[in-house]
């Protein structure tokens, strides 16, 4: 693609020798550059499936070609994008700094706190144990320290990327908005429940040296590489489930009769939701690859509360997941986290299939 | 000189591993690199994220892959 070696030439050279106003210039260029092979991108995929590669139109062998050649390439660019910008944003925060933030704030106002910094404090679920002792070692509420572990997993940028781009604005408000409310209150309970107790000893035993790194001043440009960087590194590792995810999609797509999904995954099932929660648990996939599939359900009439009920299930709570975290937390503590997150995605889940 | 890699085994441990070893190899520093993955001895370095780096006890880097030159510094090449 064109823009890439554009940025990639422009990687080469010392970046920090480039006036910021020029690289804002060419950040501006490249934008119009993206979005005009966005708007480009249904016409390019309907000649190629239709005219290239000469299937019948109205053939359920070419629903399926098209909607892979389109949102394989609409996903990448959104995710390009989201994941640059927030990339650029994280470089404000670290978990250093969502630390000293947070330890010594009251309950409740910590909570709503703790959710909103694990948006865009850079996280990796291979780092959560580490994180989890540095918080709780420096005095943030056990509670707290939860609202952030679940928060920080679920609402991401791929997530809100992809929602945006596949569902519309409203969808990823919603999950957005329904996400932080389970971090929120899942902590907060958690919290309530004082279960201190339930930590692993060693972990309250730890002598963690409260390490002071000193602060790297950051110019814009240092901003941008780490938005770059973002996008080498996340891209790099979640295309391959956004291919294999969009490619499941397609199929349904092209193949499952319009208005199957309206009896198994419809609003009128009532045992839908929790069905989706216990098939979504165990799951392991990240946004990237759920989030195509959740599209070509829905619009097989799979109803959106129950829909956003497994998406969140499967992204938030996961197998390999609770086994890292289980060298901190004890089997009764890890139970009462599932428990009460998964009551929360139960409670979001009616809640849309009632209101919508 | 002692250099420890801290991670439980993510792909970015690893490669902050062998980018270490790679710049001793190039620089033929007199150095030692040991992969630390035991939680217990991590978290009492007091590190949030891991891959960290710690030469002879100090923390020189948390939650990411360093860059050559900043590990050619921190061996004094």
């Amino acid at each position: 693609m064109k823009f890439k070696s554009t940025i990639n030439a422009f990687n080469g050279r010392k970046i920090s020798d480039i006036p910021v106003f020029f690289s804002f210039l060419i950040g501006a260029m490249l934008m119009y550059i993206w979005w005009l092979v966005y708007s480009f991108l249904p016409t390019f995929a309907s000649w190629i499936t239709y005219n290239l590669f000469q299937i019948n139109k109205g053939s359920h062998i070419g629903a399926s070609v098209e909607f892979f050649l389109y949102d394989t390439p609409k996903v990448m660019m959104l995710l390009f994008l989201v994941v640059f910008g927030v990339g650029i944003i994280r470089s404000f925060f670290t978990p250093e700094k969502t630390r000293a933030f947070l330890s010594g704030k009251s309950e409740f106002a910590g909570n709503v706190l703790a959710a909103l910094l694990g948006i865009v404090t850079p996280f990796c679920s291979c780092s959560a144990v580490p994180l989890f002792i540095g918080f709780v070692t420096a005095g943030v509420p056990l509670g707290v320290t939860f609202s952030f572990l679940i928060a920080a997993p679920m609402v991401n940028e791929i997530a809100l990327g992809l929602l945006y781009g596949l569902l519309g604005w409203e969808v990823a408000a919603i999950y957005l908005g329904t996400g932080l409310f389970i971090a929120i209150f899942a902590g907060w309970i958690i919290g309530r429940l004082k279960l201190e107790g339930h930590i692993e000893d060693w972990v309250t035993n730890t002598n963690a040296a409260s390490l002071s790194m000193e602060e790297e001043k950051l110019s814009w440009n240092d901003r941008i590489v780490s938005g770059w960087d973002a996008v080498k590194e996340i891209i790099g590792r979640v295309w391959i489930f956004v291919i294999i995810g969009i490619a499941v999609g397609a199929g349904i797509h092209g193949f499952v009769p319009e208005g199957m999904m309206a009896s198994i995954m419809g609003k009128g099932s009532w045992w839908s939701v929790p069905l989706s929660v216990v098939i979504g648990v165990p799951m392991y996939s990240n946004a990237a690859g759920i989030i195509p599939v959740v599209e070509a359900l829905l619009g097989k009439g799979a109803a959106l509360g129950t829909v956003l009920a497994f998406m969140m299930s499967v992204i938030a709570l996961s197998l390999p997941e609770m086994v890292i975290l289980r060298k901190v937390l004890k089997p009764k503590l890890i139970a009462v986290f599932i428990g009460v997150v998964a009551s929360g995605i139960l409670v979001v889940g009616y809640l849309f299939n009632m209101i919508i | 000189m002692e250099i420890k890699v801290l991670g439980p085994g993510c792909a970015k441990c690893s490669k902050t591993e062998k980018i270490i070893q790679e710049v001793i190899s190039e620089t033929g520093a007199d150095a030692t690199v040991e992969k630390v993955t035991d939680m217990m001895e991590i978290a009492s370095y007091g590190v949030f994220g891991t891959p960290s780096v710690v030469i002879d006890n100090e923390v020189k880097s948390v939650g990411k892959v360093p860059k050559k030159d900043d590990i050619k510094a921190w061996i004094g090449k």
